[in-house]
């Protein structure tokens, strides 16, 4: 598969992103275990791992922005709105079951995770309905 | 949507890869547009016009 220039860009950023997140998530989780932040450092440290990630929110809209393939484009969007209904979905209705006490808490950033995966459904069923993994 | 894409293109003995590079745009774009799974933008229909030196209801047909 040829990439476009603007998808190419995008690979680089969320890859770049991508080992940020690795780097501060380590981090984090190493100075949280050894009791080494504490007070407003600690809010500090513990938001860090979210912000590549927003980043590749960030990245996925710059794409759409840059793309200059209109078909291309569609694609992407298309993925992303199964990548959002997808995860709200699942995470309404697992919202629902859980104020209810069916099952047990879950931290909201799974919703991000969730979304990650609906993007890859949404690729599949690029695949399969156009024949192109874009 | 239907066109004369496929028609044109062959006529010429471009292939998809040559025509999506002379309209600038991906090889999945020519190929969706010509198997009617996508219709395009009228900027890019009426590039496609002016690439082939056609009116665009020579190219572009409703159903």
């Amino acid at each position: 598969m040829i990439c476009s220039p603007a998808q190419k860009r995008y690979n680089k950023r969320v890859i770049g992103l991508s080992l940020i997140y690795a780097g501060l998530l380590i981090g984090a989780v190493w100075l949280f275990k050894h009791h080494a932040v504490s007070g407003p450092l600690a809010w500090i440290v513990a938001i860090l791992p979210a912000l590549p990630i927003i980043g590749i929110f960030a990245a996925i809209g710059g794409y759409i922005v840059e793309e200059s393939d209109e078909y291309l484009r569609m694609l992407l969007i298309r993925q992303t709105l199964y990548g959002s209904g997808f995860s709200l979905s699942i995470a309404t209705g697992w919202g629902f079951l859980e104020s209810f006490g069916m099952v047990h808490h879950v931290e909201t950033y799974w919703v991000s995770i969730l979304w990650f995966a609906g993007l890859g459904i949404g690729q599949l069923v690029n695949r399969i309905t156009e024949g192109s993994w874009s | 949507m239907n066109n004369r894409l496929k028609v044109l293109r062959a006529e010429r003995n471009w292939s998809q890869a040559d025509l999506a590079e002379r309209l600038e745009v991906s090889r999945q774009s020519v190929n969706a547009i010509e198997t009617g799974k996508y219709d395009p933008s009228l900027p890019l229909a009426f590039r496609i016009a002016a690439l082939f030196e056609l009116p665009i209801e020579a190219i572009f047909s409703a159903d």
